[in-house]
């Protein structure tokens, strides 16, 4: 089936009850969402589907179709960064930093609904991604740096 | 890929391998790889020949660590420690920029390949700055000197004319300067470490004691940084192993045949190792499900008996009676506590789960994989398929963290065993409930507190019985002249292994909690009682720095506020926490309103980073101390999922704040896990406070 990720459209020959993670990682080898749990519950998948963070992992490739998927490599023009992932590195807001692009995508979409989000926002908002090393205060403050115009 | 031709002898200096010759460095080979310029060795023990070219004899596991100063101004570091988050990356090769003058991004740094980086144990116990950190430092130190004798005799110049800077060597009493590659240029060198060469004392440093950002961070954030679940070679196969249903079941038998009927599937069955793979996951999932297989399943201890199980299967405990009566202590005591503690198997859940890929060329296999321990794991393949060691080699890519969980190399074994069938590369990446349930945790425990205190304050008998956990951090901190502190091991039903802190976790949750039972029952401030007891400046220091950030002396009263205390020593580490809560009178309800934690670990190499593994720890032990806790019955784990295995999320949070006493007077310690143990009993002791229960188990409040 065709799927449009990062603006390209994408030919995949897998069952349309595959995941959407399987597809990106091991047919396409964008492999920057990453396997975590498998049920929706840490949020290391997440992707943008039309604009809404979304698991990549429990959703369907049926449930796909016309839909625009933005996944970490495609959040920003090659070669440059989103203001997410500067603040990010500025804030060095992960440690083994295997949930980052999850956390990075999240935020991302946080940002799109509430340019300014207030600290119990990003904490309600981000609340279904895990980062295990527990690098969540540095994580809020590296999004409330953010300044959005 | 390596062949046997390339040369770097560092492969072979693992612990048990015997003989000299086999150490013995090529210099010629070794610079063929490498590209010419100079290199420095740390050698433990050193035995050098009068040039001090070449290796003379050694022991094999005396080099650690390798220094290249290279023909084109490149300095890389071959080290076998490995990154799992904790950043060694970037403090290493701090290290190695301050000695050298040079800016962190000149500094290439190797880790973690049994081809090409010295042997190392393994990434633990909080040794790579204490161990690591010294001889890098060392190594490059004499690179340093090397470079400057060598260019004093360049230049014809006395050597102390001439100073380092930036990266470059100048002429103080004329203009010349050179660089690095201008005297490394053309030479084939080898060093042993000078002892002489001076390493830059603290209160000199420049690179370190500076928050150096994460090495590679924009590969992170980017996605393009290839953890080995992410990697891909041409031909791959994806690998799924056939798990038993319970823990201790034995394989009956097994059928393939319908397995095999999937296409391009190869299937594997070899002793009670059952295996599968296929051109791509899906097939491969689908074979799995296909293989029939017939097992014997053995009874197991479950949950709800585990404590009674872990103390009565107690083996001859460890540990001396300490030359203490209790008798004599206790009958002395104005107040007693004599308790029971329980703490529950938690499991370490790296957000990456086990992953390996494997590829065979002969009778030589290259893994990639998530380790602690590369070359363990190098050990494990070895012996699994009965190779020689320098037909395996182990590279160990950047990895999702490890908190102590990673140190086996039970994926690595498997894509091996697999790739060997198929005669393909194969990946083995566990699901999330495979890692649950067979990696392994950290031990449940079980431990028994008697101890009593004069009217003044003073302990007068502390005895103290771990059964499972372990003994790190199982001996007092606090002066006590009557003690006996013993550690009972058990046979585990559950596979257990090191976790962050190891043991300490559980004995400073329950030693911090019978002082405070006892401060309590004195009526005594639990600061001022910690402190009556206590005579190590360092971690009185630490408690202070704490109290003072907290505003211990002026904290609130109001309904239902508490606030406790948890303070410990291990691994060079000083921590203490203290806690604030909120238990709700109600409903008895308990907020962890905030928690500010004090460590020490002696001269600080990176403040960020530091910062990050304190808080790291306080967050991980947060849900330890409150909800983390495995279920089992009859051998099967009954929460191997994150939506039913609870881990601290954003709304956790409660407000932490970090001091960080930096002691450049002392040497540097890491700082990966003593962080983590005063949280827990912190928490216990301010809802004891707060009027609540005093508890007894960990976790406090999220088990059945």
């Amino acid at each position: 089936m065709e799927l449009n990720i990062n603006n390209k459209t994408y030919s995949v020959d897998v069952e349309p009850t595959a995941s959407l993670l399987t597809a990106l990682r091991d047919y396409l080898d964008l492999t920057g969402a990453k396997y975590g749990c498998g049920e929706g519950a840490c949020g290391a998948c997440t992707v943008l589907v039309d604009g809404q963070p979304t698991r990549s992992c429990i959703t369907p490739l049926s449930s796909l179709m016309h839909k625009r998927i933005t996944t970490i490599e495609g959040l920003a023009p090659e070669g440059n960064l989103h203001p997410v992932q500067q603040a990010f590195i500025d804030h060095d807001a992960f440690q083994c930093a295997y949930c980052a692009p999850g956390m990075v995508m999240a935020a991302a979409a946080l940002l799109e609904r509430h340019p300014d989000p207030t600290e119990e926002q990003i904490r309600s908002y981000m609340n279904g991604n895990i980062c295990r090393c527990g690098t969540y205060p540095r994580i809020v403050r590296a999004i409330r740096s953010i300044k959005t115009t | 890929m390596r062949t046997r031709e390339e040369p770097i002898a560092a492969e072979q200096y693992e612990l048990h391998g015997p003989s000299l010759h086999r150490f013995a460095i090529n210099r010629r080979q070794f610079f063929r790889y490498l590209g010419g310029g100079i290199a420095i060795t740390f050698v433990a023990g050193h035995a050098w020949s009068e040039d001090g070219a070449e290796v003379a004899s050694a022991n094999d596991n005396s080099i650690h660590a390798w220094i290249h100063v290279g023909e084109n101004n490149k300095v890389t570091v071959y080290t076998g420690k490995v990154e799992v988050g904790q950043n060694i990356r970037t403090s290493l090769a701090q290290i190695v920029a301050e000695e050298l003058t040079v800016p962190f991004d000149a500094i290439e740094m190797v880790m973690g390949d049994t081809a090409l980086t010295p042997y190392d144990r393994g990434t633990y116990g909080s040794l790579s700055i204490p161990r690591m950190g010294p001889q890098l430092r060392k190594a490059a130190a004499s690179a340093r000197e090397l470079l400057r004798k060598m260019a004093a005799k360049k230049l014809e110049v006395d050597v102390s004319r001439l100073k380092v800077e930036g990266g470059r060597i100048r002429d103080t009493k004329g203009k010349t300067s050179l660089s690095f590659s201008d005297i490394a240029k053309g030479e084939k060198l080898i060093q042993p470490i000078d002892e002489s060469a001076p390493v830059t004392p603290p209160d000199q440093w420049k690179i370190c004691g500076t928050s150096v950002p994460k090495a590679n961070a924009v590969s992170f954030v980017t996605g393009t940084h290839r953890y080995v679940s992410d990697m891909k070679l041409p031909n791959m196969m994806y690998g799924k192993v056939l798990r038993p249903p319970s823990y201790g079941a034995k394989l009956k038998g097994v059928d393939l045949s319908r397995a095999r009927t999937v296409p391009d599937v190869v299937a594997v069955h070899d002793g009670d190792f059952v295996a599968v793979c296929g051109p791509n996951p899906i097939a491969a999932e689908r074979a799995l499900t296909l293989v029939q297989a017939e097992w014997e399943e053995k009874p197991q201890p479950s949950r709800a008996v585990i404590f009674d199980y872990l103390v009565r299967s107690a083996k001859a405990p460890r540990g001396g009676d300490g030359g203490g009566d209790m008798t004599a202590g206790l009958a002395r005591a104005t107040v007693k506590t004599d308790k029971t503690f329980h703490v529950d198997y938690i499991a370490h859940a790296p957000l990456e789960p086990r992953a390996a890929l494997a590829q065979w060329e002969g009778d030589k296999v290259t893994v990639w994989t998530g380790t602690q321990r590369p070359f363990g794991v190098q050990e494990e393949v070895s012996d699994a398929f009965r190779i020689p060691k320098e037909n395996v080699r182990v590279i160990m890519p950047d990895t999702g963290s490890g908190y102590g969980g990673k140190h086996t190399g039970d994926a690595a074994l498997e894509a091996a065993r697999l790739a060997r069938e198929a005669r393909r590369p194969v990946k083995v990446v566990w699901t999330r409930e495979e890692e649950f349930t067979w990696a392994y945790f950290r031990p449940a425990g079980v431990i028994t507190v008697k101890a009593g205190a004069d009217a003044s304050g003073k302990l007068t008998a502390w005895e103290f019985h771990n059964y499972n956990s372990g003994g790190s951090a199982i001996e007092t901190q606090y002066d006590v002249e009557k003690k006996r502190i013993q550690f009972h091991p058990v046979d585990s039903p559950l596979r257990q292994g090191s976790y962050r802190g190891l043991a300490g976790t559980a004995n400073i949750f329950a030693r911090e909690s019978a002082m405070d039972d006892l401060a309590s029952d004195l009526g005594m401030d639990p600061l001022e009682f910690r402190l009556k007891n206590l005579s190590n400046e360092r971690l009185r220091n630490v408690l202070n720095a704490c109290a003072d950030a907290y505003g211990w002396s002026k904290r609130g009263k109001a309904k239902g506020q508490g606030h406790g205390i948890g303070c410990g020593i291990e691994k060079g580490g000083y921590v203490a926490t203290f806690a604030e809560v909120f238990v709700n009178p109600d409903d008895g309800k308990v907020t962890v309103k905030r928690a500010v934690t004090a460590f020490e670990c002696g001269a600080i190499i990176n403040p960020v980073h530091l910062e990050n593994q304190i808080l790291g720890c306080v967050v991980q032990g947060l849900g330890g101390a409150l909800f983390e806790w495995i279920d089992f019955k009859d051998g099967r784990i009954l929460n191997p999922m994150f939506s039913r295995y609870r881990v601290p999320r954003f709304t956790d949070m409660p407000q932490l704040d970090v001091v960080m006493v930096d002691r450049k007077d002392l040497p540097s310690a890491g700082a990966g896990e003593a962080p983590i143990y005063a949280i827990a009993p912190a928490i216990r002791n301010a809802i004891a406070d707060a009027g609540g229960e005093r508890l007894y188990t960990l976790p406090l409040l999220g088990r059945a």
